[in-house]
């Protein structure tokens, strides 16, 4: 489990190395945030709500069967637009309107 | 070395779901000074930093705070405090009005009533159930919250707590914490056995790789009274994800089947112990493996499972959209690695009702808290609402108590004994997979089916006092790696209670909590009690204390 921090996207605002739950992120000498320990992610995505460029990708590591996916979130008010890329280009779409419960 | 020392009333050690309410309700009772220290950042901090899926400790309509207590008492075939479930069901469903006060959504029918799931259980969206705690108390006037301090000892005298030392991981400051009172709250320990994924995904646990048994190690190093680490708390979980199942075996009433078809639920029974245990046995026996079945669910609920899933863990929702869904699929389950968590079993402080341990001036709330299982995220506030009450009456008619300044330089020189090496043949990494390893081996891991016997307890206790030896050994070339270092050193100290709690109940009472192979029926004679333990001089001493009665 883990996530991928898109350089050339990163605006070097250091939301992500703030709450990562593992203290996990740092910044460099531009301010651009990196993974200093990619094996100790949790995979519990805070950071990748946190990112208002949407730098931050999730996949799922090769060991538990993750097959080259990425994942993203797009926050706009109460809408969390989940995006996910498959390795074929392809990409689905997922809607979350934070004022709204769970089904299950 | 850089230093800071802080003075405050109350003292809240760890900014989770019962820290974050500790210091809320501290706020509404007395104008004390409180100081939360939190080694991440209380936005997205503890178990819930993903979010939550439901509540799943609610009144609901009809019953009474009994009926919870009740259940919770069963569930742990009888080895818990009745005293202490009560009086946190009693609370249950005034900390959940509050919570939708700041603004958590609950859903609703159309009589305004909140909809259930299941007899205890309702239905939420909480994503960003720590954001909404989080700014809860940014508005607290008298609170300040130190983010990436981590605390790692208690300064006690004559059995009264009179302040704590803690690393600073971003600013490598030394922190000097005097207080009144305190407030533990850092939640249980996950990493102690070695998890099911083992290598570049180690961290994809159920229960946060980020709680470390910080609070449980402080209080046995400490001389507290503990109470059950026999109990530990192994999960049903989705493979590889290690996501919760509950949201399928309730949502859409999925039910266990073995490779055969063959529905197994019934055969083992519902606790929550039997249930796992069911699915290890399956897979013993052959009949592996073990799938929630949720083929042919309506492709309406397919959608919004996988928008349940994103709500509290997104990498189930990642794995459906790669591999296939649950409405074509039947999701694969496997029991986790253990867990000590007081928030589903009975591991922790040994607390009088209004959450004290056994040193004064300390409280406890949430996981590190014993005796109350089943406390889900309500459980936790309400016990976060009992302790800061508690808090705030102590500090009524006590002051503050310097520490010595010889007490301060022991602990600073320890810290200094870590950073100052320039080299080091072990990493923190090498000796947490030794004891991963040994604790898999010997202690009743996945490697036994969760099994163990005495000549095994007895290897896994000589081996990890050997590695606590070596972690003298380790090199930190900053805090936060100083941190790691004392994350590892809290796990050995949990893992070495785990172990003489595990070799002290002569009888299995849960299957795989603690499936004792030398003793592997359940004994109601000799122990329908609680195992307890406190460290004294370095030995851990073992009291067997009654079980009080239900009217008490």
């Amino acid at each position: 489990m883990s996530i991928e921090i898109n350089k050339s996207k990163c605006i070097g605002c250091g939301g992500c190395r703030k709450i990562c739950p593992g203290g996990l992120i740092r910044q460099d000498a531009d301010k651009k945030a990196y993974i200093k320990y990619p094996r100790d992610c949790w995979g519990c995505a805070s950071c990748l709500k946190e990112c208002p460029a949407q730098a931050i990708n999730l996949y799922l590591g090769a060991d538990m069967g993750g097959a080259g996916s990425r994942m993203r979130a797009e926050i706009s008010d109460d809408i969390i637009k989940w995006i996910i890329t498959k390795p074929t280009g392809q990409t689905e779409e997922i809607n979350i309107n934070r004022k709204e419960s769970n089904k299950y | 070395m850089k230093t800071e020392r802080i003075t405050t009333d109350i003292l809240i050690i760890g900014g989770g779901t019962a820290g974050c309410y500790a210091a809320l309700t501290i706020a509404k009772v007395s104008d004390a000074k409180v100081l939360i220290c939190e080694k991440a950042h209380i936005k997205r901090s503890g178990c819930l930093a993903a979010g939550v899926n439901a509540l799943n400790a609610y009144i609901t309509e009809g019953h009474e705070p009994e009926f919870y207590a009740d259940y919770a008492m069963n569930d742990a075939l009888g080895i818990a405090r009745y005293d202490l479930l009560l009086s946190m069901s009693e609370r249950l469903n005034s900390v959940t009005a509050e919570l939708e006060k700041l603004g958590l959504v609950i859903l609703k029918d159309e009589n305004g009533k909140y909809v259930t799931r299941g007899a205890r259980n309702i239905k939420i969206n909480g994503e960003n159930i720590k954001p909404i705690l989080a700014d809860a108390v940014s508005t607290l006037t008298n609170t300040t919250v130190l983010n990436r301090v981590n605390i790692t000892d208690f300064e006690v005298r004559d059995n009264k707590i009179i302040g704590a030392y803690g690393i600073g991981t971003e600013n490598d400051t030394f922190y000097i914490i005097q207080a009144k009172a305190a407030i533990v709250a850092t939640g249980g320990a996950a990493g102690l056995y070695k998890p099911n994924n083992s290598g570049f995904s180690r961290h994809k646990m159920w229960y946060p790789p980020f709680n470390t048994g910080a609070g449980y190690a402080m209080g046995i190093k400490a001389g507290a009274e503990m109470t059950t680490f026999e109990m530990r708390f192994i999960a049903l979980r989705c493979k590889d994800t290690i996501a919760p199942t509950g949201t399928l075996a309730q949502g859409v009433r999925a039910k266990q089947v073995n490779s055969l078809g063959e529905v197994y639920d019934d055969k083992y029974g519902n606790a929550t112990s039997e249930r796992v245990y069911g699915t290890v046995v399956e897979n013993i026996e052959g009949r592996g493996p073990c799938y929630l079945q949720t083929k042919g669910i309506t492709p309406e609920q397919e959608e919004d499972l996988k928008r349940a899933y994103l709500n509290m863990a997104p990498s189930q929702t990642l794995k459906w959209l790669e591999d296939g869904g649950p409405k074509e699929f039947n999701v694969e389950i496997e029991g986790t690695e253990p867990y000590i968590v007081g928030g589903h079993t009975a591991s922790g402080y040994w607390i009088d009702v209004n959450r004290k341990t056994t040193i004064d001036g300390l409280y406890a709330a949430g996981d590190v808290a014993g005796g109350a299982p089943q406390k889900y995220v309500t459980g936790a506030l309400a016990e976060g609402e009992i302790a800061a009450q508690a808090a705030a009456e102590y500090i009524k008619s006590t002051d503050i108590i310097e520490i010595d300044e010889t007490d301060i330089a022991a602990h600073i020189r320890e810290a200094e004994h870590f950073l100052d090496k320039s080299q080091a043949q072990f990493t923190v990494f090498e000796l947490e997979e030794a004891m991963q390893k040994v604790m898999d081996e010997y202690a009743g891991g996945i490697k036994t089916n969760y099994r163990f016997n005495q000549t095994q307890l007895d290897r896994a206790d000589e081996k990890i006092q050997r590695i606590t030896e070596l972690t003298n050994t380790l090199r930190a070339s900053d805090f936060y790696e100083l941190m790691q270092i004392y994350e590892l050193r809290e796990r050995l100290t949990v893992c070495r209670s785990v172990i003489a709690h595990l070799s002290a109940r002569h009888e299995t009472r849960w299957h795989c909590f603690a499936e004792n192979m030398d003793y592997p029926e359940r004994d109601d004679v000799n122990f329908n009690k609680f195992v307890n333990s406190r460290l004294v001089d370095g030995k851990i001493e073992i009291i067997l204390r009654d079980i009080p009665g239900v009217a008490e």
